[in-house]
């Protein structure tokens, strides 16, 4: 049987979660309450009086071809940020893994990334792809290549997905290694002896056992692609060119804040919080029937 | 079917020595126990054979090939490991099928070589679960199936009955005997427990520090131990050792050591011990004693023997061809 801690009164368990109960509502339930009440009014252009138009600020919106093709850039960036950062970070931790001697110092060094800020990531990786000064861009001159995320709409996609991605390897490498190194070495060598060699080993042994891994690591990168890369993406692109970049995230700071467009950009905060249930609600799924080995 | 030859083999480990240069031949189909206390370097020698572990120096045939640089999957061998290391993710069915599916195998011989190792093993209800849905019996199984459908020369065990209860021990160790005998392959067995070495093994390896001590029959071995070492690991009780200064003009060598069963309670003897406790068995009963010096003595007797009280004085007998002396280094003069 599990062992669970039991509290005598009602008090002190009731003190011991307010802290998390009250950040939650202020910063959480208030806001949402607030999005979703909003959506359903259009501010005057003076913010004096409100408008009832009860579903009308989302008719609005799904039949606007703008946000809908935001739609579309949020999946092919939350995609590739995600297959990049998880790619990358699980050939590291493949190579950390079978290190004997050093891993540590790898480990520490691939950590770093995740400590940067991602506003502070988009400017690093701004700077070294800036179209005049910066010294990616001025070697792929001399190569030959034209770089100008400023105005070429592939490269400005690609430019965000590796500033976002990148300081993503380092929180999916330390899951990934932390994987691999809970599947038994004698697994392993079991299928050395039964002819596996080393890319077979990986695809029918190290990579289905480290399934439970990669599922959950999808999960919490395709939130992280949707919601925390915005600084990344204000930082580079501001959203362009042409709204190339315009994520959902980044749609509902430009309509709202820029645009002052508050109804609109309220009825895309909901549609926001209706994605991010859905994915924790698999998430959770997923996590409560988890396999263990 | 292959003998493996070992010759001067040595590991370390960076700056440590762990195997300190063994020597053994294997005949074909023979059953090889090595044994050892825990940390003398047994799983290491294993899985250098297996290829699990690189040699530092020596040599290793397998069938009479030189098989030090050869990878594991390549020296005709299978492995059973002490945690069984099962593929979690797979059916029983396809835990024994994956070797042969690498080896592409057509499917039809697969299906049929599972099945007899299935029927052997009596694993037939469980091919479709998973490791997780077995008894730790059944996982043993399971991976004893895996060793033998890819019909290796060279069967190789490391404690593979150290995880299971006492009583399906000794019934796991009547069928692994059983079937190496049926299939007629040459094995090669790690264990810890001396009386699954001694009723497993055509042969065994004592094993002490990194060095075999002694190789031989388990009969001759118990009879005849080479060291003060073997003398001491192999038997239960374990063998007694006096000091020989306490029996004056016995022998010049250091130590004597007498096994429980060679010594005898009799009026006159040559050495005087107190009764600490007995222990009665049943068919035998340990006495446990105290000589000058404070040693403790185990004799053992016939159940049918009067018992000695507690604290009585008893005289302690012995035949001189029983006794072994040992020198100061330990080996048998
Ligand atoms: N990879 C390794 N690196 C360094 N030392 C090792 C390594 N593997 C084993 N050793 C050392 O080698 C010695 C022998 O280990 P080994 O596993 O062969 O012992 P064993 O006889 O199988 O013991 P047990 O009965 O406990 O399994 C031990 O002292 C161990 O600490
Ligand atoms: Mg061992």
């Amino acid at each position: 049987m599990e062992k669970r801690v039991t509290f005598k009164g009602i008090w002190l368990p009731i003190l011991l979660v307010l802290p998390q109960l009250v950040i939650t509502v202020v910063f959480f339930f208030y806001p949402a309450g607030q999005a979703i009440w909003q959506s359903l009014f259009i501010p005057d252009p003076f913010g004096l009086s409100m408008q009832w138009v009860g579903l009308g600020n989302f008719e609005y919106l799904f039949s606007d071809p703008y946000y809908r093709a935001s739609f579309v850039t949020t999946a092919v960036f939350s995609i590739l940020v995600t297959v990049v950062s998880m790619g990358v970070a699980l050939y590291l931790a493949v190579l950390a893994d079978r290190l004997i001697k050093g891993s540590g110092v790898y480990r520490t060094l691939l950590i770093w990334p995740y400590a940067v800020a991602p506003a502070v990531a988009g400017v690093l990786w701004l700077f070294m792809f800036n179209t005049r000064v910066g010294v990616v861009a001025w070697y792929l001159g001399l190569l030959g290549y034209d770089w100008n995320h400023v105005l070429n709409e592939g490269e400005a996609m690609g430019l965000v997905v590796v500033a976002s991605a990148w300081g993503r390897i380092s929180y999916n490498f330390l899951f990934f290694l932390a994987g691999l190194q809970a599947i038994p070495k004698s697994v392993i060598e079991a299928a050395a002896i039964d002819g596996a060699h080393f890319w077979t080993r990986f695809r029918t042994i190290v990579f289905p056992l480290l399934s439970p891994t990669t599922f959950f690591l999808l999960v919490v990168n395709i939130i992280y692609a949707f919601f925390e890369t915005f600084g990344v993406i204000h930082t580079i692109t501001s959203g362009g060119p042409q709204q190339a970049t315009t994520i959902l995230v980044y749609k509902v700071f430009s309509d709202g804040f820029v645009g002052q467009d508050l109804g609109s950009s309220a009825a895309q905060s909901v549609v926001l919080l209706f994605l991010v249930s859905i994915l924790t609600v698999v998430q959770f799924k997923f996590i409560e029937r988890r396999v263990h080995y | 079917m292959a003998t493996v030859t070992l010759r001067n083999v040595r590991k370390s480990f960076g700056k440590t020595d762990v195997i300190h240069g063994v020597d053994l031949e294997i005949a074909d189909g023979e059953f090889i126990v090595i044994v050892g206390p825990s940390g003398c370097g047994k799983s290491t020698l294993l899985r250098m054979v297996a290829g699990l572990e690189t040699v530092t120096s020596g040599e290793v045939e397998i069938g009479g090939r030189l098989v030090n640089k050869v990878e594991p999957m390549d020296r005709d061998i299978a492995m059973v490991f002490q945690n069984y290391a099962l593929y979690p993710h797979m059916t029983v069915f396809d835990n024994m099928a994956y070797g042969l599916k690498i080896a592409k195998v057509p499917k039809s011989e697969i299906e049929d070589r599972v099945a007899t190792a299935a029927k052997l093993l009596q694993l037939e209800e469980y091919l479709k679960r998973r490791p997780r849905e077995l008894s730790g019996g059944q996982r043993q199984r399971v991976a004893m199936g895996r060793a033998i459908v890819r019909k290796p020369a060279v069967f190789l065990f490391d404690e593979p009955l150290s995880n299971l209860d006492a009583k399906l021990r000794v019934q796991m160790r009547l069928e692994i005997k059983a079937l190496q005998r049926e299939l007629g392959v040459t094995a090669l067995y790690v264990t810890h427990d001396q009386v699954e070495a001694m009723t497993l093994a055509d042969r065994m390896v004592v094993m002490n520090g990194g060095v075999a001590d002694q190789v031989g029959k388990p009969l001759d071995v118990y009879a005849d131990p080479r060291t003060e070492f073997v003398a001491g690991f192999i038997g239960s009780p374990p063998t007694n050792f006096l000091d020989t200064a306490l029996l004056p003009g016995l022998s010049t060598a250091p130590s004597l050591g007498i096994r429980p069963e060679h010594l005898q309670i009799e009026d006159q003897g040559r050495l005087t011990a107190t009764v600490s406790f007995a222990e009665a068995l049943g068919a035998e009963t340990l006495i446990h004693c105290r000589v000058a010096g404070g040693r403790q003595v185990t004799v053992r007797q016939d159940a049918l023997h009067h018992i000695p009280a507690e604290g009585e004085s008893v005289q302690l007998n012995w035949a001189d061809a029983d006794a072994m002396f040992f020198d100061a280094n330990g080996r048998r003069v």
